[in-house]
C-alpha cells in the first residue's frame, strides 16, 4: 500500500515507468534522480502521508526501501 | 583581415507560429497572434488580453523529465534554440563544442515559476518551497539549459536590460563572433511573463492596452487610437556564426550582421527621453558600425510598442538620425501582431529583419487607421510590401533607458 503510493509519486516526479520501480531500487544511482530531484520527492512525500522526515534523516534515505520503511514507522498505515 | 558574421540559423516559437515558416507567412498575411487570456482566471484583472501561445506541448522538444525542471521561458528558449541549430543544419558531432556559446537576452526570467512558488510559502509554509525553484526562476537558466542540452562550452551569458535584452544580445554575440571567443554563437532572446502578477504590475504602470473586447485590434503601433502594448510571450533565436566557418560547411545565409549601437537615456526608470536622444544616438552608433549612411537603411523593424510615448519619440528619433530620408524608409511594427515579447521581442524581430532581408518582403504593421500628427512616417501600414531590402535595421528600447539597435545586411 504505501509503497504503491511511494512508487507513483516517484514516477511522477522523476518520469520513470513505474514497473521500473523496486523497493531495492537506488534514486541516484538507479532512477537517475538528483540531489534536488531526491528533496523534492521527500517533500512530496511528506505532504502526501503527512509526516516530517527530519534533514538528518532524509540524508540517510538512498533506496525506495529506505523511504517505505521511514514512512512505516512513521505512520499507522 | 576582420571576421566578418552571418545569420544561419532561425527559430521562433510565438503565438502566430511555432515554426519559422508559420511565423513569416502570419505576419505578412497580417494575422494578429493577441486573444483573451486562457491560460489563469483574469476576471479580477483589469486587463484580459494576451498574445499568449496557446498549444506548446515540451515533450514535442524534450522529455517530460527534463520540461517539469524548466520554467515555461526556458522551454520556450530550449525549443526555439533546437528549432534554430536543425535551421542551421549543424552537426553537433563534428562542431567544435568549445567555441560553441550562448548569449540570450531575458527580461523577466521564471516569474510564473516565482508566483507558484510564492503561493506555496504563504499556504503552506517554508518547508514545502521547491528546491527548483531557484534554478527554474533565474533568467539565466535558459542559456545554461541550451548549452546542457547540446554540449556548448563556450561564452554562455544572459543580457538583462528589459526589453532591449534580445537586441542587446544579439550585439553581444556579433561582437563575441568578432573578437574570436567563439565560431558559433545560439542567440537572440526568451520570455514568459503572461502571469496574473506580471500583467497585474505593467497594467499599474498603465502601460498595457485595456482594448479587451478586440484583442486584435489592441496592440495598434503609431496609430491615433493606440493605448498601451499588449504582452506576448515566447522565444526568437538566430543562429550567428563566422563567415569562413559558415562556408566551410556550405551553409545557408540569411543575412549578414554588420551593425550594433547601444546607449542609454539616463533620464527616467521607465519614461523614455522626451527628444528621443538616446534611442537615436543608438541608431546613429548602429549605422556608424555598419561604415553606411542613413539613407542606406530600407527598413526599419521599430520597437513600436503601441505606447502613446515610444510611438511618438521613436518616430522624432528615427528623423532626428534620418533627416528627410526619415520619411522614404519602410517602417514598421510587428508588435502590432505578435505583442510586446519583452525581453524575447529582439530575438524575435531579429529573425523578421533576417526574413525580410532574405525574402525582400517587409511585414507590416497592423491596426494602422487613423494617423497621427505626431507619427507622420511611412510605417507600412497594414499590407506588407515586396522590396528589395539590402540593410535593415531593428530597434529596442527598455525600462532603465536601454537602447538596442542591430543591424544587418544582405549576404554578399
Amino acid at each position: 500500500m504505501i509503497f504503491e503510493k511511494v512508487k507513483e509519486r516517484i514516477s511522477d516526479i522523476l518520469g520513470v515507468d513505474a514497473d521500473e520501480v523496486t523497493m531495492e531500487s537506488s534514486f541516484m544511482d538507479d532512477l537517475g534522480a538528483d540531489s534536488l530531484d531526491v528533496v523534492e520527492l521527500i517533500m512530496a512525500l511528506e505532504e502526501e502521508f503527512e509526516i516530517e522526515i527530519p534533514d538528518e534523516e532524509a540524508e540517510k534515505i538512498q533506496t525506495v526501501g529506505d523511504v517505505v520503511e521511514y514512512i512505516k514507522e512513521h505512520t499507522d498505515m | 583581415m576582420k571576421k566578418r558574421v552571418v545569420v544561419t540559423g532561425l527559430g521562433v516559437i510565438t503565438s502566430l507560429g511555432k515554426d519559422v515558416e508559420l511565423f513569416w507567412n502570419s505576419l505578412i498575411e497580417g494575422k494578429s497572434g493577441i486573444d483573451v487570456i486562457e491560460r489563469f482566471d483574469t476576471s479580477e484583472l483589469g486587463i484580459k488580453i494576451a498574445a499568449e501561445i496557446k498549444d506548446f506541448q515540451p515533450e514535442n522538444y524534450f522529455d517530460k523529465k527534463e520540461a517539469r525542471r524548466m520554467d515555461r521561458n526556458t522551454q520556450y528558449g530550449l525549443a526555439a534554440a533546437l528549432m534554430a541549430l536543425k535551421d542551421a543544419n549543424i552537426d553537433l558531432e563534428k562542431i567544435n563544442k568549445d567555441r560553441l556559446g550562448v548569449i540570450l537576452g531575458c527580461g523577466v526570467g521564471g516569474i510564473e515559476t516565482f508566483e507558484d512558488q510564492m503561493s506555496v510559502l504563504i499556504e503552506k509554509g517554508p518547508k514545502r518551497v521547491s528546491p527548483f525553484f531557484i534554478p527554474m526562476m533565474i533568467a539565466n537558466m535558459a542559456a545554461g539549459q541550451i548549452a546542457m542540452s547540446i554540449g556548448a562550452r563556450a561564452i554562455n551569458e544572459t543580457v538583462v536590460t528589459a526589453c532591449a535584452s534580445g537586441t542587446n544580445a544579439i550585439g553581444d554575440a556579433y561582437n563575441a563572433i568578432l573578437r574570436g571567443e567563439a565560431d558559433v554563437i545560439i542567440t537572440g532572446g526568451t520570455e514568459a511573463s503572461i502571469t496574473p502578477l506580471a500583467i497585474s504590475g505593467f497594467s499599474s504602470m498603465k502601460a498595457l492596452s485595456t482594448n479587451n473586447e478586440n484583442p486584435k485590434k489592441a496592440s495598434r503601433p503609431f496609430d491615433k487610437n493606440r493605448d498601451g502594448f499588449v504582452m506576448g510571450e515566447g522565444s526568437g533565436i538566430l543562429i550567428l556564426e563566422e563567415l569562413e566557418h559558415a562556408l566551410k560547411r556550405n551553409a545557408k545565409i540569411y543575412a549578414e550582421v554588420v551593425g550594433y549601437g547601444t546607449s542609454c537615456d539616463a533620464y527616467h526608470m521607465t519614461a523614455p527621453d522626451p527628444e528621443g536622444s538616446g534611442a537615436a544616438l543608438a541608431m546613429k552608433k548602429a549605422i556608424e558600425d555598419a561604415k553606411i549612411l542613413p539613407e542606406d537603411v530600407d527598413y526599419i523593424n521599430a520597437h513600436g510598442t503601441s505606447t502613446g510615448l515610444n510611438d511618438k519619440l521613436e518616430t522624432k528619433a528615427i528623423k532626428a538620425v534620418f533627416k528627410e530620408n526619415a520619411y522614404n524608409v519602410a517602417i514598421s511594427s510587428t508588435k502590432s501582431m505578435t505583442g510586446h515579447l519583452l525581453g524575447a521581442a529582439g530575438g524575435v524581430e531579429g529573425v523578421v529583419i533576417a526574413l525580410a532581408i532574405k525574402n525582400n518582403i517587409i511585414p507590416p504593421t497592423i491596426n494602422l487607421e487613423e494617423n497621427d500628427e505626431e507619427c507622420d512616417l511611412y510605417y507600412v501600414p497594414n499590407k506588407a510590401v515586396e522590396k528589395v531590402v539590402n540593410y535593415a535595421m531593428s530597434n529596442s528600447f527598455g525600462f532603465g533607458g536601454h537602447n538596442a539597435v542591430i543591424l544587418m545586411k544582405k549576404y554578399e
